[in-house]
């Protein structure tokens, strides 16, 4: 019984639901076995709720419509299916809205002349961010998006992506918390779950039994967790060594329990619900003081006031954030309110303080983030006072979670990004570490490539969809468009099995084979593309040890895959007309078991790269299949790398924008790495704020190695002197205006290519042509909902 | 002619009382501003102006009260002293001599008073402009700070600057400043509207801030309230905001101050405020954010466009006030009458919009027609313009619309003039569409104006146009011919030309002097015709920027303009050398002037004065200055009269006190004689009048008392001429006697 309570109001939560009549009629249909007598009344209640306050669940679970929220559920879609994973094949002739989508461009610099497909029909869609939670003593930032994955990010190492967690279907994060080193989540779902960060997996997940959990919370003992539920209760769970155990409920409330805070030594919890804050002690599990939360003036008075958040101080100040717009300040010992503060008129959703507790950020839902300082107020005084001071406006919808760090405040929400602000007063030196930072996409590739046969395939997180790449006629000039002979085509569209999501995919350089897997399987197709007529057929018997990876690769003559798997380890498998056979394991020789996020063959076949999270990077021979040896390891993770076709040596870019060249055969450091390390790189270059994601190397010209970022495509010629810190760096428009003679003086090594923005992929294809595929912001942004409509001035 | 020491340039009435930010003083029973070289004390209550600190022999640029005697204020001129006044008696205590430096504190008061030594003439007007550096200083006495530009020093214990950042767009330079009077916070206000609150501004890296945005344009001011609770702002929307110190977004508003608010001050009990307006204004607010008085100055605007003049009946003078508007403004009791909406249309307060202005205004003989044009799109290309006349209605003492004329021309009017004739009134208006226009009443059942005739000649574009004294005669200037018209017959009599140069300015002359017509041209020339015989009867070389021919004499007031400063001449058209000339009258160009009449003339024999005799000369510079000259004789009497005052220190000095003193010394005299039992009833409607009615009995008891007391005792002596004049006051002053009159 209590299984079916938890469910059904798991579906409730995430679909938001019943809303609409149509969306009951719905609900019916398919859940007509769950309905029981007891649920009755609940349901009533939640009709109750004023149309405003579930339009603001919606905006906050970051659905765009109900209904397109059903239609879009793929558990309706899949239901008439009968578990096939191709739903359909698709040809595409000529679509208006993908008109745009190859353009052929000539990029010609002094490096050469590339023919570029400017691929923008990747309609790759960020997730709303629901929570962060950060970690002081690792300098880890966890963070939950809607779709139910977690992603840990490195703050004192440029903010890159070390941990990507994928989610699951309908699996609903409300709630973020690290205990020690472990990472729980809650949701609506009613379960809390723990992560295996090394292997980048959930740990396990157990039910609380109380209804959808709103919110998380340990102790800064580490030796609980609080949870609050649907039901009323907040739940104290015990944090053994490797699981978590129910302790006991404190005082069961009438209403659901929305926001949770320890007071720092642990003997106390204030808890955020709807109109009122309770202060339970922990000992007894009684309540101490309920405060009222005032409602709106006027029409909103009917509107329950909701307390999204609470903080709770050392000093005994409990702060909460709530529906009403308001930051209010309450004394524990009285139970009374202090102080309040209007930040807006919409709802402030987040709070988060200081380490040392003299600043407060609050996040609203009009993309405002605002600070609080406990300032004195009159010079070599002691009553300090919290005053509102800055506010910073970086997104344009709600601000669903906020954490101030030492030295910046980050802030995410349903727009997706993650803004990094730094507080300059607590930066001792400014530089491009310590700059605003945005991040919009993953620090992973999403797109891999067919070079040999021009075929793409976009990685979304439920399925995979393959493209071939249109083709141009005619010549043109530098930065001119091409006409397109042959629009692109989506061939294929993939549909995951089961809930989870994708965490890595690959196809094969031939164009033969697709692999994809999440965290629970691995499949294999095979790829018969005959001109207009195209089949895939899974590989149905694979090797038991491929049944999950974390990151995939084929061998340049497509014969093999490597398969990233637990304990650093990689599996190959060869692949042939008959089926894939398990050849063998690699594994390093020592060092940690953290998962592996990047692979690279090398293209005679002999050598495969591997680095994990721990910024080791091992080198395997393919031939021996032993560990050839580990490159020195550097204090930065490693973000790209690739090994170059001629030479065999290793070229790795660092989050820090260090790059390192490797030579396999000798085992040590090149002369040309060498050289940058002694010069340094220009200023420009290591200010860049986003990671290099791929290394391509020109066959044409041995020596130039291709780099790009979000925003850049770069050269590096290595036969070039190194720019120092006087010379121009982003010289190109010079050089030009420059005779032949002094062209030669003034050119240096980098070449840097602005042309292209949001750039998600760069790939070098056989033909000298280039693959550019980018997903432009202001796409996405039409695509987010509607931001909270705000009044400005003269309009 | 030699310069005579008895004549003197003064500023007169209507000096700006915005310059620098009112005070009040610490009882809030007096406002003190400055105005020229005065300082003026102002009853908050009545709005009345009480009297004036007289002293300084320059601009007075800045005032402040004595910190140690909250009944004597410090004032800073840019003559170079600082005087100690008190305030009430309006006496001088001290003169304190600055010098040498270039901003200097006075060490006794907390203001920068920012004095230059003027080395050469240009300086003087540098010094003037630094002057209004000087800024909102905190009480606490470590704390002092200043803004310049953008930059603001902060004087604490260490000093630092902080610098706005030019980032690309934003414009974020400081405006104004102020200190709390008790935390340690500063507000700044900046360029684009906003205004951020400093703290912890000690530490050098950790200071924070916190940014408010209200105004849409540049903060002009800022003022904490007493106690700090408050931070008043205010700019060009002419609304003064009141910030919650502490919870920043909730405020209020009192909107409809009139023109921008320049500087806010507080009195130090909290219970009053006072803002500044461009247009020469003091609003006193109450803390409960009421307006409880208006001090209205002459009002300036940018630029006056409209001449000069003088209403006929009021005797006020006439020009450009709010915008839109015309004001009346009489000279005589330096006070601001009414303002006339020409334009009818509601004044959007933002820097650049194009909004109708009046440009041209005129007034008939008699004072019973205004004729007034009003245009905009003065720089794009579409120019819209109209033509509009008043009548003035003897019901209601006002002008009243009585005809607009949407498209009198094709092009702007240059030039506009009634006919000085009693009988029928004309209208005359030359514009830059070549010709010119005569707008008649129309016949006995139309009262509406419409045109009469249409002149033009040879295409040329009409510069002036002026009708003799007995409007027999018009004269039209068309570049640089002179054509004079019959306006009885509309035939072109004769043309007048002496070229080189296009007539700048034209004038007949009057009574003994009419034969002759004045004109002056740009080459620098000034010409007499004698239209008897129609030939040039003289002319001299010099560059007349203004020619004003006094009504009431033959005397004709002549401004020239010539290395950098103006000089005046005053002739007679028929006399070939100047009655009167002054040398060096300002620094700057005149381009308005009008002689105004005197209530009683001067009986001067002073050959030198004589001109002065019947009429004054008022002229306006391009600073928006009101001059006047003023004879030594004339001085004396003033200063004479204004020694008669006596005052007492309790009561505030109201035209009601000065009735109420003056019946009571009769009647005091009055008792003497009779029996001084008579003292009693005095005694109750003094208590009556100075006790709050919250204490007072009921009314029933105090009704019969009251009433006696008004009433003259029969013993034998004579009924008091002055009661019915009481009762008048009683109902001329509302405000101060609204209890008694219920009781009555």
């Amino acid at each position: 019984m209590q299984l079916f309570s938890s469910l059904w109001l798991w579906k409730l939560s995430c679909k938001g639901i019943i809303r609409t009549t149509t969306g009951q009629r719905h609900l019916k249909h398919t859940h007509t076995c769950f309905r029981k007598p007891q649920h009755k009344h609940l349901q009533r209640d939640q009709l109750q709720n004023s149309e405003d306050y579930w339009e603001r669940r919606r905006r906050t679970i970051g659905l765009k419509e109900w209904d397109h929220a059903r239609l879009s559920d793929p558990d309706w879609v899949c239901a008439g299916s009968a578990g096939l994973d191709a739903v359909g094949i698709w040809f595409r002739e000529c679509t208006h809205d993908r008109e745009e989508g190859t353009q052929s461009e000539d990029l010609r610099s002094a490096m050469g002349e590339f023919k570029v497909h400017r691929v923008r029909f990747f309609d790759y869609m960020p997730s709303g961010i629901r929570a962060l939670a950060f970690n002081q003593d690792t300098e880890r930032m966890a963070v939950a998006r809607m779709d139910g994955s977690v992603e840990v990010f490195h703050c004192s190492d440029r903010f890159f992506q070390e941990k990507i967690i994928p989610g699951r279907e309908q699996c609903g994060i409300e709630g973020l918390s690290w205990v020690g080193e472990r990472l729980f989540s809650a949701g609506l779902n009613g379960g809390i779950t723990e992560y295996d960060l090394t292997n980048q997996k959930v740990k396990y997940t157990i039910d609380a039994y109380g209804g959808p959990i709103w919110t998380i919370t340990g102790n800064q003992q580490g030796t609980h967790l609080a949870v609050g539920c649907e039901d009323g209760t907040v739940k104290l769970f015990e944090v053994n060594e490797d699981q978590i155990q129910f302790e006991r409920n404190l005082d069961r409330q009438k209403s659901r329990i929305i926001s949770l805070s320890w007071h720092p030594s642990g003997s106390k919890i204030a808890a955020g619900m709807m109109d009122m804050i309770q202060v339970f002690n922990v000992e007894t599990g009684h309540s101490i003081h309920r405060m009222l939360a005032d409602r709106g003036a006027g029409t909103s008075r009917s509107k329950e006031c909701v307390v999204w958040s609470v903080v709770y101080l050392s000093d005994g100040t409990i702060i909460t954030g709530d529906s009403v717009g308001m930051v209010k300040l309450w004394d524990d010992q009285t139970g009374t309110l202090i102080k309040s503060h209007n930040v807006t008129k919409c709802d402030v959703l987040a709070l988060s303080v200081s380490q040392n507790e003299d600043s407060l950020v609050a996040g609203t839902s009009e993309g405002i983030v605002v600070q609080f300082q406990f300032v004195s107020m009159v010079l070599e005084k002691d009553d300090k006072e919290w005053v509102r001071t800055r506010t910073f406006r970086n997104h344009t919808h709600d601000i669903r979670a906020v954490a101030e760090i030492t030295t910046a405040v980050v802030s995410g929400g349903m727009d997706a990004q993650l803004v990094v602000r730094p507080l300059l007063d607590k930066i001792e030196v400014r530089s491009a570490a310590s700059a605003l930072r945005k991040i919009h996409f993953p620090h992973r590739r999403l797109v891999s490539c067919a070079r040999k046969s021009g075929l793409m395939l976009f990685q979304y997180p439920g399925h995979l969809e393959l493209w071939r790449l249109g083709e141009s006629e005619g010549k043109g000039t530098p930065g001119s468009s091409l006409f397109v002979k042959r629009n692109p085509e989506k061939l294929l569209q993939l549909k995951v099995k089961g809930e989870d999501h994708i965490r890595c995919s690959a196809v094969s350089p031939c164009g033969g084979w697709i692999v994809y897997s999440t965290a629970s399987t691995l499949r294999l197709y095979r790829l018969h593309c005959d001109n207009n007529n195209i089949s895939i057929t899974k590989i149905s018997k694979l090797p038991k040890v491929l049944s999950s990876a974390n990151q995939l690769c084929f061998s340049s003559d497509s014969s093999h895959l490597f398969s990233a798997s637990a304990q650093s380890s990689v599996h190959i498998a060869s692949l042939s007309q008959s089926g894939c056979k398990f050849v063998g394991t690699l594994k390093p020789k020592s060092g940690s078991h953290q998962a592996i996020h990047l692979l690279a063959a090398s293209e005679d076949g002999k050598w495969l790269a591997s680095a994990n999270s721990d910024h080791e990077v091992h080198i395997y021979n393919l031939q021996t299949q032993k560990a050839h040896c580990t490159v020195p390891v550097y204090s930065s993770a490693v973000t790209a790398m690739g090994i170059h076709p001629a030479t065999n040596c290793l070229f790795m870019m660092h989050a820090d924008q260090q790059m390192f060249e490797y030579s396999i055969e000798q085992k040590q450091y090149t002369d040309w790495s060498r050289t940058v390390q002694r010069k340094g790189l220009h200023r420009f270059w290591v200010e860049r704020d986003t990671p290099c994601l791929n290394v391509m190397f020109n066959p044409q010209n041995p020596s130039h190695v291709i780099l790009h970022d979000m925003y850049m495509l770069c050269i590096i010629d290595q036969s070039l002197p190194l720019p120092d810190d006087k010379t121009q760096f982003y010289n190109q428009l010079t050089l030009k205006s420059l005779t032949e003679e002094q062209r030669k003086s003034q050119s240096h090594a980098f070449k840097v290519c602005k042309t292209f923005k949001d750039i998600l992929c760069v790939e070098l294809m056989p033909d000298q042509s280039l693959v550019v595929v980018e997903r432009p912001l202001e796409d996405i942004a039409t695509q987010l909902p509607a931001p909270i409509k705000q009044k400005k001035f003269a309009t | 002619m030699v310069e005579t020491s008895d004549i003197r340039v003064v500023r007169c009435g209507g000096s700006k009382v915005n310059l620098t930010p009112p005070i009040i003083s610490s009882d809030s029973r007096f406002v003190l501003c400055t105005s020229g070289d005065l300082v003026k004390v102002y009853s908050t209550r009545t709005e009345e102006w009480l009297h004036s600190l007289q002293g300084h022999t320059n601009q007075v640029t800045g005032i402040t009260l004595n910190p140690a005697n909250h009944l004597q204020v410090y004032s800073c001129s840019v003559d170079g002293t600082v005087k100690l006044w008190d305030f009430i008696d309006g006496i001088l205590i001290k003169v304190q001599l600055v010098s040498g430096l270039c901003v200097s504190a006075c060490p006794e008061c907390f203001q920068l008073v920012s004095v230059h030594l003027p080395k050469s003439a240009e300086q003087e007007v540098e010094a003037k402009e630094m002057s209004a550096v000087s800024s909102h200083i905190s009480k606490n006495p470590s704390c002092t700070a200043f803004g310049r530009g953008v930059r603001v020093h902060f004087f604490f214990f260490l000093v630092f600057s902080l610098k706005a950042t030019d980032k690309k767009g934003a414009k974020n330079a400081f405006t104004c400043i102020a200190c709390h009077p008790t935390d340690d916070c500063i507000a700044t206000g900046h360029e684009d509207g906003k205004i951020r609150l400093w703290r912890n501004f000690i530490h050098k890296k950790e200071y924070t801030y916190s940014t408010q945005h209200w105004h849409h344009n540049a903060v002009n001011t800022l003022c904490f309230t007493p106690e700090g609770t408050h931070l008043l702002s205010g700019g060009i929307e002419s609304v003064l905001v009141q910030w919650q110190y502490g919870a920043d977004n909730r405020k209020e508003f009192l909107p409809r101050l009139g023109g921008s608010i320049l500087h806010i001050s507080a009195s130090s009990d909290g219970q009053l405020f006072c803002t500044s307006h461009s247009d020469n204004k003091i609003t006193v607010i109450e803390s409960s954010f009421k307006v409880c008085g208006v001090i209205q100055g002459l009002v300036k605007g940018d630029a006056v466009l409209t001449d000069l003049m003088i209403d006929p009946r009021s005797k006020a003078l006439v020009l450009n006030g709010k915008p839109g508007h015309l004001q009346f403004y009489s000279l005589l009791r330096d006070k601001h009458l009414y303002n006339l909406d020409i334009v009818q249309q509601e004044y959007i307060y933002e820097a650049g919009l194009d909004q109708f202005e009046v440009v041209k205004a005129a007034f008939d003989i008699k004072g019973s027609w205004l004729a007034t044009v009003e245009e905009r799109g003065k720089k794009s290309s579409d120019l819209e313009f109209f033509l509009k006349l008043w009548a003035f209605d003897e019901r209601t003492q006002s002008f009243v619309l009585n005809t607009t004329i949407t498209a009198a021309h094709t092009d702007r009017i240059i030039s506009m003039c009634f006919s000085s004739s009693e009988e029928t009134t004309m209208l005359v208006t030359a514009a830059e569409d070549s010709q010119f226009k005569a707008w008649c009443q129309g016949a006995d059942d139309q009262n509406f104006w419409s045109c009469d005739f249409v002149g033009s000649y040879h295409k040329l574009n009409p510069t002036n146009c002026s009708f003799s004294a007995d409007s027999s005669l018009l004269a039209v200037s068309f570049q640089e011919v002179i054509t004079i018209w019959s306006p009885d017959t509309w035939e072109m009599l004769t043309t007048l030309c002496q070229p080189p140069g296009v007539i700048r300015d034209l004038c007949f002359g009057r009574l003994s002097c009419s034969k002759y017509l004045l004109g002056t041209t740009t080459k620098n020339l000034l010409c007499c015709w004698n239209l008897l015989t129609c030939e040039l009867e003289w002319s001299t070389s010099v560059d007349v920027s203004k020619l004003q021919p006094d009504p009431f004499s033959e005397n004709v007031a002549a401004f020239s303009y010539q290395s950098k400063h103006t000089d005046l001449f005053v002739f007679k058209p028929s006399e070939p050398r100047p009655l009167f000339t002054n040398k060096n009258v300002c620094s700057e160009k005149v381009h308005r002037a009008v002689f105004v009449p005197r209530e009683e003339p001067l009986n001067s024999c002073d050959e030198s004065t004589q001109w002065l005799n019947r009429s004054q000369l008022y002229f306006l510079t391009q600073n928006m200055d009101l001059l006047t000259f003023s004879t030594a004789t004339e001085e004396d009497r003033m200063l004479s009269s204004s020694k008669q005052l006596v005052i007492d220190d309790s009561v505030a000095v109201t035209p009601f006190y000065l009735l109420l003193g003056k019946h009571r010394q009769q009647q005091q005299k009055l008792n003497t004689q009779s029996h001084p039992v008579s003292d009693k009833p005095q005694q109750t409607q003094g208590s009556l009048l100075h006790t709050p009615a919250h204490v007072l009995p009921a009314a029933s008891v105090l009704c019969s008392m009251f009433v006696n007391s008004f009433l003259i005792s029969n013993t034998g002596v004579q009924q008091d001429p002055l009661s019915p004049l009481r009762v008048k006051t009683l109902v001329n002053f509302p405000k101060l006697m609204k209890y008694e009159l219920l009781y009555l």
